[in-house]
Protein backbone atom coordinates (compact mmCIF):
# COMPACT_ATOMS: atom_id res chain seq x y z
CA UNK A 1 0.00 0.00 0.00
CA UNK A 2 1.00 3.65 -0.37
CA UNK A 3 1.46 5.93 2.74
CA UNK A 4 2.20 9.70 2.96
CA UNK A 5 3.91 11.87 5.11
CA UNK A 6 4.01 14.94 6.16
CA UNK A 7 6.74 16.82 7.54
CA UNK A 8 6.32 19.88 9.25
CA UNK A 9 8.28 22.36 11.86
CA UNK A 10 7.46 22.78 15.09
CA UNK A 11 6.27 26.22 16.08
CA UNK A 12 9.04 27.51 17.82
CA UNK A 13 11.48 26.68 15.25
CA UNK A 14 13.04 29.69 12.91
CA UNK A 15 12.33 28.69 9.66
CA UNK A 16 14.31 31.66 7.24
CA UNK A 17 13.59 29.60 4.08
CA UNK A 18 9.91 30.39 4.83
CA UNK A 19 10.24 33.84 5.74
CA UNK A 20 12.06 34.43 2.33
CA UNK A 21 8.97 32.75 0.47
CA UNK A 22 6.81 34.32 2.44
CA UNK A 23 8.62 38.23 1.29
CA UNK A 24 8.42 36.69 -1.93
CA UNK A 25 4.88 35.92 -2.10
CA UNK A 26 4.06 39.37 -0.81
CA UNK A 27 6.49 41.21 -2.94
CA UNK A 28 4.69 39.34 -6.27
CA UNK A 29 1.26 40.85 -5.05
CA UNK A 30 -0.13 37.84 -3.04
CA UNK A 31 -1.77 40.00 -0.23
CA UNK A 32 -3.02 39.04 3.45
CA UNK A 33 -0.60 35.94 3.84
CA UNK A 34 0.33 35.80 8.38
CA UNK A 35 3.15 33.26 7.76
CA UNK A 36 4.33 30.58 5.17
CA UNK A 37 6.35 27.37 6.74
CA UNK A 38 8.62 24.61 4.62
CA UNK A 39 8.10 21.33 5.51
CA UNK A 40 8.46 18.20 3.12
CA UNK A 41 6.62 15.35 2.04
CA UNK A 42 7.76 11.70 0.98
CA UNK A 43 5.16 8.83 -0.67
CA UNK A 44 6.19 5.59 0.41
CA UNK A 45 5.55 2.16 -1.04
CA UNK A 46 5.19 -0.24 1.23
CA UNK A 47 4.60 -4.14 0.83
CA UNK A 48 1.92 -4.29 3.48
CA UNK A 49 -1.82 -5.00 3.21
CA UNK A 50 -2.26 -4.65 6.79
CA UNK A 51 -3.12 -0.95 7.12
CA UNK A 52 -2.46 -0.83 11.09
CA UNK A 53 0.95 -2.44 10.32
CA UNK A 54 1.53 -0.50 7.62
CA UNK A 55 1.08 2.06 10.08
CA UNK A 56 3.40 1.14 12.69
CA UNK A 57 6.43 0.67 9.99
CA UNK A 58 5.95 3.72 8.72
CA UNK A 59 5.98 5.98 12.13
CA UNK A 60 8.68 3.70 13.06
CA UNK A 61 10.50 5.16 9.54
CA UNK A 62 9.53 8.95 10.49
CA UNK A 63 10.68 8.95 14.64
CA UNK A 64 14.55 7.40 13.41
CA UNK A 65 14.74 8.65 10.15
CA UNK A 66 12.27 11.11 8.15
CA UNK A 67 11.86 13.46 11.08
CA UNK A 68 13.79 14.64 13.93
CA UNK A 69 11.49 15.27 16.81
CA UNK A 70 13.53 18.35 18.38
CA UNK A 71 12.46 20.36 15.29
CA UNK A 72 9.58 18.62 13.22
CA UNK A 73 6.30 16.86 13.61
CA UNK A 74 5.36 14.28 11.14
CA UNK A 75 1.90 13.27 9.87
CA UNK A 76 0.77 10.00 8.03
CA UNK A 77 -1.71 9.65 5.61
CA UNK A 78 -2.95 6.36 3.29
CA UNK A 79 -2.99 7.52 0.00
CA UNK B 1 47.74 8.04 21.17
CA UNK B 2 45.97 6.26 18.84
CA UNK B 3 43.16 8.19 16.22
CA UNK B 4 40.61 7.09 13.60
CA UNK B 5 38.83 9.70 11.02
CA UNK B 6 35.94 8.04 9.37
CA UNK B 7 35.22 8.86 6.13
CA UNK B 8 31.67 8.66 4.43
CA UNK B 9 30.70 9.11 1.04
CA UNK B 10 31.02 12.89 0.78
CA UNK B 11 33.51 13.91 3.71
CA UNK B 12 36.16 16.89 2.41
CA UNK B 13 37.54 17.29 5.47
CA UNK B 14 38.90 14.11 6.46
CA UNK B 15 42.24 14.05 4.72
CA UNK B 16 43.06 17.70 6.48
CA UNK B 17 42.13 15.90 9.84
CA UNK B 18 44.46 13.22 9.21
CA UNK B 19 47.43 15.75 8.50
CA UNK B 20 46.92 17.96 11.56
CA UNK B 21 46.20 14.63 13.77
CA UNK B 22 49.57 13.22 12.49
CA UNK B 23 51.55 17.02 13.11
CA UNK B 24 50.78 16.72 16.26
CA UNK B 25 51.68 13.32 17.10
CA UNK B 26 48.69 11.17 16.80
CA UNK B 27 48.83 7.41 15.00
CA UNK B 28 45.59 8.01 12.74
CA UNK B 29 44.24 5.50 10.95
CA UNK B 30 41.33 6.17 7.82
CA UNK B 31 38.02 4.23 8.50
CA UNK B 32 35.60 3.77 5.63
CA UNK B 33 31.89 4.48 6.38
CA UNK B 34 31.18 0.60 5.43
CA UNK B 35 33.08 -0.87 8.08
CA UNK B 36 32.37 -2.70 11.06
CA UNK B 37 34.26 -2.50 13.67
CA UNK B 38 36.47 0.45 14.86
CA UNK B 39 40.59 -0.04 15.35
CA UNK B 40 41.75 0.23 18.75
CA UNK B 41 41.56 4.19 19.21
CA UNK B 42 41.77 6.83 21.74
CA UNK B 43 40.16 9.51 19.72
CA UNK B 44 37.55 8.86 16.88
CA UNK B 45 36.96 11.33 15.05
CA UNK B 46 33.70 12.77 12.53
CA UNK B 47 35.59 14.87 9.62
CA UNK B 48 33.61 18.16 8.10
CA UNK B 49 32.09 17.78 4.43
CA UNK B 50 28.68 16.66 3.10
CA UNK B 51 27.82 13.51 3.61
CA UNK B 52 25.45 11.52 1.65
CA UNK B 53 25.12 15.40 -0.23
CA UNK B 54 23.16 16.53 2.77
CA UNK B 55 19.97 14.71 1.84
CA UNK B 56 17.04 14.55 4.22
CA UNK B 57 19.09 16.80 6.94
CA UNK B 58 22.63 17.24 7.53
CA UNK B 59 23.99 13.74 8.33
CA UNK B 60 20.94 12.08 9.26
CA UNK B 61 22.11 9.63 6.41
CA UNK B 62 25.85 9.25 7.78
CA UNK B 63 24.48 7.99 11.09
CA UNK B 64 23.06 5.51 10.19
CA UNK B 65 25.60 4.16 8.54
CA UNK B 66 27.35 0.94 9.57
CA UNK B 67 30.44 2.12 11.20
CA UNK B 68 28.26 4.49 13.41
CA UNK B 69 27.34 1.08 15.44
CA UNK B 70 30.77 0.34 16.71
CA UNK B 71 30.88 4.46 17.20
CA UNK B 72 28.12 4.30 19.29
CA UNK B 73 29.53 1.36 21.73
CA UNK B 74 33.13 3.08 21.87
CA UNK B 75 30.67 6.41 22.98
CA UNK B 76 28.71 4.10 25.45
CA UNK B 77 32.40 3.22 27.07
CA UNK B 78 33.47 6.13 27.63
CA UNK B 79 35.49 6.89 24.24
CA UNK B 80 36.48 9.85 22.98
CA UNK B 81 34.66 11.33 19.67
CA UNK B 82 35.04 14.81 18.13
CA UNK B 83 32.79 15.88 15.31
CA UNK B 84 33.61 18.66 13.32
CA UNK B 85 30.79 20.22 11.33
CA UNK B 86 29.23 17.60 9.19
CA UNK B 87 30.77 15.68 11.89
CA UNK B 88 28.79 18.06 14.76
CA UNK B 89 26.21 17.32 12.40
CA UNK B 90 26.58 13.62 12.30
CA UNK B 91 26.82 13.12 16.02
CA UNK B 92 23.84 15.22 16.94
CA UNK B 93 21.47 13.12 13.65
CA UNK B 94 22.89 9.26 15.60
CA UNK B 95 21.18 11.14 19.62
CA UNK B 96 25.02 11.44 21.24
CA UNK B 97 24.61 14.93 21.28
CA UNK B 98 21.31 17.29 21.93
CA UNK B 99 19.68 19.31 19.56
CA UNK B 100 20.40 20.22 15.88
CA UNK B 101 22.18 22.27 13.30
CA UNK B 102 19.32 24.68 11.31
CA UNK B 103 20.19 26.65 8.06
CA UNK B 104 22.34 29.50 8.92
CA UNK B 105 19.83 32.50 9.68
CA UNK B 106 20.46 34.26 6.46
CA UNK B 107 20.96 31.43 4.07
CA UNK B 108 24.48 32.24 3.37
CA UNK B 109 27.00 29.55 3.00
CA UNK B 110 29.82 31.29 4.95
CA UNK B 111 32.79 30.93 4.71
CA UNK B 112 35.68 32.78 7.02
CA UNK B 113 37.07 33.00 10.64
CA UNK B 114 35.27 33.91 13.20
CA UNK B 115 36.63 33.89 16.64
CA UNK B 116 34.80 31.33 19.79
CA UNK B 117 35.00 32.10 23.01
CA UNK B 118 36.54 28.62 25.23
CA UNK B 119 33.72 28.46 27.83
CA UNK B 120 34.00 25.33 29.69
CA UNK B 121 38.09 24.22 30.49
CA UNK B 122 37.05 21.30 32.96
CA UNK B 123 36.72 18.36 29.97
CA UNK B 124 39.48 16.61 28.19
CA UNK B 125 39.45 18.79 24.87
CA UNK B 126 39.97 22.11 26.12
CA UNK B 127 41.72 20.99 29.64
CA UNK B 128 45.05 22.99 30.22
CA UNK B 129 44.37 25.17 26.64
CA UNK B 130 46.77 28.44 26.61
CA UNK B 131 43.94 31.14 25.50
CA UNK B 132 40.67 31.53 26.29
CA UNK B 133 39.58 32.75 22.59
CA UNK B 134 40.37 30.63 19.36
CA UNK B 135 40.77 31.79 15.51
CA UNK B 136 39.36 29.04 14.05
CA UNK B 137 37.40 28.86 10.73
CA UNK B 138 34.25 28.12 10.01
CA UNK B 139 32.34 26.79 6.56
CA UNK B 140 28.57 25.93 6.56
CA UNK B 141 25.30 25.96 5.19
CA UNK B 142 23.71 24.57 8.55
CA UNK B 143 24.99 25.65 11.47
CA UNK B 144 22.58 27.03 13.69
CA UNK B 145 22.49 25.37 16.61
CA UNK B 146 18.66 25.21 17.88
CA UNK B 147 17.57 22.80 20.88
CA UNK B 148 14.40 22.56 22.50
CA UNK B 149 14.28 24.87 25.87
CA UNK B 150 13.93 21.10 28.09
CA UNK B 151 17.19 20.53 26.08
CA UNK B 152 19.05 24.05 26.96
CA UNK B 153 18.34 24.03 30.31
CA UNK B 154 19.87 20.87 30.84
CA UNK B 155 22.98 21.62 28.49
CA UNK B 156 23.49 24.62 30.97
CA UNK B 157 22.87 22.89 33.76
CA UNK B 158 25.11 20.46 33.02
CA UNK B 159 27.80 22.94 31.68
CA UNK B 160 27.79 20.85 28.14
CA UNK B 161 28.78 24.40 26.27
CA UNK B 162 32.07 24.00 24.99
CA UNK B 163 32.80 27.29 22.32
CA UNK B 164 30.97 29.81 21.79
CA UNK B 165 31.22 32.54 18.92
CA UNK B 166 32.46 35.73 20.29
CA UNK B 167 34.51 38.59 19.03
CA UNK B 168 38.49 38.96 19.97
CA UNK B 169 38.38 39.70 23.16
CA UNK B 170 35.74 36.70 24.50
CA UNK B 171 32.84 39.18 24.39
CA UNK B 172 30.06 36.93 23.08
CA UNK B 173 26.90 39.33 21.57
CA UNK B 174 24.71 38.77 18.60
CA UNK B 175 27.52 40.96 16.68
CA UNK B 176 29.62 38.01 17.06
CA UNK B 177 27.24 34.83 15.44
CA UNK B 178 27.54 34.16 12.37
CA UNK B 179 25.04 31.87 12.04
CA UNK B 180 21.77 32.74 14.04
CA UNK B 181 23.15 29.76 16.52
CA UNK B 182 21.19 29.82 20.29
CA UNK B 183 22.76 31.49 22.76
CA UNK B 184 26.19 32.22 20.08
CA UNK B 185 26.29 28.25 20.72
CA UNK B 186 29.39 26.89 18.68
CA UNK B 187 29.92 23.49 20.55
CA UNK B 188 28.48 21.07 22.67
CA UNK B 189 29.39 18.25 25.31
CA UNK B 190 27.46 15.70 26.21
CA UNK B 191 26.71 15.47 29.54
CA UNK B 192 30.00 13.16 30.58
CA UNK B 193 32.25 15.49 27.66
CA UNK B 194 33.61 12.22 26.27
CA UNK B 195 31.98 13.47 23.18
CA UNK B 196 32.60 17.14 21.54
CA UNK B 197 30.49 18.16 18.64
CA UNK B 198 31.66 22.03 16.79
CA UNK B 199 30.94 23.51 14.04
CA UNK B 200 34.72 25.60 13.35
CA UNK B 201 37.17 23.45 11.86
CA UNK B 202 40.39 23.42 14.02
CA UNK B 203 42.35 21.35 11.36
CA UNK B 204 42.43 24.64 9.27
CA UNK B 205 44.07 26.12 11.57
CA UNK B 206 47.53 24.33 11.90
CA UNK B 207 50.05 26.63 9.75
CA UNK B 208 51.10 29.95 10.46
CA UNK B 209 52.36 30.21 6.62
CA UNK B 210 48.22 29.08 5.30
CA UNK B 211 46.24 30.35 8.53
CA UNK B 212 47.11 30.71 11.77
CA UNK B 213 48.15 28.84 14.62
CA UNK B 214 45.02 28.21 16.95
CA UNK B 215 44.21 24.89 16.14
CA UNK B 216 47.85 24.12 16.89
CA UNK B 217 47.11 25.21 20.37
CA UNK B 218 44.06 23.28 20.19
CA UNK B 219 45.71 20.00 18.80
CA UNK B 220 49.32 20.30 21.27
CA UNK B 221 46.75 20.54 24.06
CA UNK B 222 44.98 17.71 23.03
CA UNK B 223 46.92 15.02 22.60
CA UNK B 224 48.92 16.46 25.98
CA UNK B 225 45.03 15.58 27.67
CA UNK B 226 44.93 12.31 26.32
CA UNK B 227 48.45 11.22 26.97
Amino acid sequence: MKVSVIITLKKDVLDPQGKVIHQTLDDMGFDGIDEVRQGKYFEIDIKEDDKKKAETKVEEMCKKLLANLVIENYKIIEL
Amino acid sequence: MNSSVITFPGSNCDRDMDVALKKFGFKNKMVWHDDIELPKSDLVVLPGGFSYGDYLRCGSMASKSKIMKSVLNFAKGGGKIMGICNGFQILVESGLLPGILLRNRYLEFICKNIFVKVNDKNNPYFNNIKKDTLELHIAHNEGSYFCSKEQLKEINDNNQVALLYSDKEGNVNDASNPNGSIKNIAGIFNKEKNILGMMPHPERMIDNMLSGEDGSIFFENLINNLK
